[in-house]
């Protein structure tokens, strides 16, 4: 009796969250699903009709989608080369004995909590900004031209700061996993005289494959959704230039109030995260036999 | 011999760590530095370090531009609240299927993680017109109720995997000694559960505190957090470095200290306990 008792009390107390996190997924997504088969702008209430797959064919015909989409895989792309293989080297790096290592960690994980507006905001004006921005000033006092960054490399310029804010991630995670390695093994393969590159590749990179492979798809997972980065920065231009998906639903929806157009690009963008959550979830599920 | 080398490699490296954790750190250092200067001061070419009239007017002109201590109080009443209101419903969850595991936990747990990998932009209409028609848009109980949907998966999963690292061996010895199951929650494992539960409360405070999706989509003044506070300088604003500074640097401060605090919890609370 008291096992059936407790079962169900297990049940009752899981509920609760089960069903809110039900509710929260399958009610929005049913509503753009819907809203992505209407002819519905909010400059027009009233007019919403059923119109089929109109709004994908759109969508998906846009130059704009595409542009996004080569951008979203830039940004994604550019960002995870840069944080994983800066993270590779920076986790070795402060593996090693030196003084002060405390606080070296601690400087080096500060930009991962920084708050998406603020860097975005202080890489835009005080280094990025081609007439007063610190790099302007290098730039003159090289005797270069100063690099209008935001107007002339503006994708480019959203991957570095969105890399900046997550190289400290990836070196912590990688930092951790390092640490965990044998010293043992180490030191046999050392006693088997194998050089610096021989131990990295043969012992420290298999080691640390699996701590790569959750940077690389929990990075994901958030570069897919970057957002305010580019609203502070460029608003997503010149034109079309750093535009992501995320940015693109935001701009059709709340800046052109095509909600059936918009909503087609949320469903684009949901099937392509779901690609790379499959991916995700399994290996995360193996975690937990 | 061998000792003087390995000196020498440790100030080697040292030099060099210092080097690139300073380089990593500069704009940060760069804003706090910038944040008591004077305009003039702050736009100087060539830059001035360390040499200038340090004032501390900034901080002044920004709460009398806006009222920052308002954002301020809505990013901690959302931040801390959506967290609360998430440990609320997570912990009786994580509980059960830590200490009561049924057949299907597991397939639930990667469920719940899933609901995580939705793109924003896939619900930010249907919520963006739910919110509307509700009266929700730019009220704090809003913003918490979504920040605490998008990190319950979080806070359930963290929750999971340090309630599972409590030994069952007590449980069952505590209900050997005839223990209710009222004590046993009470005396057994609230005190081992507390660490835990610091833990995931701290690295959630965090998240939420820097989430600017939904609170720069779902605010825009009374119920604005920090994160849109501080968008509002975009432009032409933030060509006052030094106001944008002292305004950066009053939004990040508190978080950065609670982050330096909670660097393992992180590695373990974002990678769901992949990487301890």
């Amino acid at each position: 009796m008291a096992t059936r008792h407790q079962k169900t009390l297990a049940r009752l107390m899981v509920a609760p969250s089960v069903l809110l996190l039900l509710g929260w997924m399958i009610v929005p997504l049913a509503m753009t699903l819907w809203f992505s088969f209407q002819s519905y702008n909010l400059l027009s209430p009233g007019m919403e009709q059923f119109i089929g797959w109109t709004n994908y064919k759109y969508f998906l015909s846009d130059p704009a989608f595409w542009t996004a989409m080569r951008n979203t895989l830039l940004l994604v792309g550019g960002v995870l080369v840069i944080t994983v293989g800066g993270g590779i080297l920076l986790a070795l790096l402060l593996d090693q004995p030196m003084f002060g290592q405390g606080i070296v960690r601690i400087l080096v994980i500060a930009p991962f909590f920084i708050m998406p507006t603020v860097s975005a905001l202080v890489w835009k004006n005080m280094f990025m900004n081609p007439v007063n921005g610190l790099f302007a000033w290098i730039a003159k006092a090289i005797g270069a031209q100063p690099i209008d960054f935001l107007a002339q490399y503006p994708l480019l310029s959203v991957v570095l700061i969105v890399a900046w804010q997550w190289l400290p991630f990836a070196t912590l995670i990688l930092l951790t996993a390092l640490q965990s390695l044998d010293s043992e093994q180490m030191e046999a393969a050392e006693m088997d005289g194998a050089g610096a590159f021989a131990k990295f590749t043969h012992l420290i990179l298999p080691h640390l494959s699996r701590a790569i492979t959750v940077v690389i798809l929990i990075e994901t997972i958030f570069l897919l959704s970057v957002f305010a980065e580019i609203l502070v920065t460029t608003n997503g231009g010149p034109g079309y230039a750093s535009t992501n998906l995320t940015y693109l639903v935001y701009s059709q929806a709340l800046l052109q109030y095509d909600v059936g157009g918009a909503s087609a690009g949320g469903i684009v963008a949901v099937i392509l995260a779901n690609i790379v959550a499959v991916f995700l979830m399994r290996m995360i599920g193996k975690t937990l036999e | 011999m061998a000792r003087k080398i390995s000196d020498t490699r440790r100030w080697g490296f040292t030099i060099l760590a210092w080097g690139v954790a300073l380089l990593i750190f500069f704009p940060i250092l760069w804003t706090i530095l910038t944040s008591f200067k004077s305009e003039a001061d702050a736009i100087a070419s060539p830059p001035k370090f360390l040499f200038f009239d340090w004032t501390t007017e900034n901080y002044a002109e920004v709460q009398s531009r806006s009222p920052y201590f308002r954002h301020f109080l809505n990013s901690v009443i959302i931040s801390v609240g959506s967290t609360l209101l998430g440990l609320l419903i997570a912990i009786p969850a994580a509980w059960s299927m830590a200490f009561q595991p049924a057949k299907r936990t597991k397939d639930l747990l990667m469920w719940m993680l899933s609901t995580k990998m939705m793109p924003a932009a896939g619900v930010l209409i249907p919520m963006y017109l739910l919110f509307r028609n509700w009266g929700l848009l730019d009220t704090r109980f809003g913003i918490t109720v979504v920040l605490m949907l998008i990190n319950l998966p979080i806070i359930t999963w963290m929750l999971y995997t340090y309630f599972r690292e409590i030994p069952s061996e007590i449980l069952e010895a505590a209900r050997m000694d005839g223990a209710s199951l009222k004590n046993e929650i009470l005396h057994v494992l609230t005190p081992m559960a507390v660490p835990g539960i610091a833990s995931t409360l701290l690295l959630n405070v965090i998240l939420a505190w820097n989430e600017a999706f939904w609170t720069l989509n779902l605010t825009t003044s009374q119920a604005a957090p920090l994160t849109t506070f501080i968008a509002s300088y975009s432009s032409p604003e933030g060509l006052f470095y030094a106001k944008l500074s002292a305004a950066s640097t009053m939004a990040i401060a508190p978080i950065l200290i609670l982050g330096w605090f909670s660097q393992k919890q992180l590695v373990r609370g974002l990678t769901f306990g992949a990487v301890k």
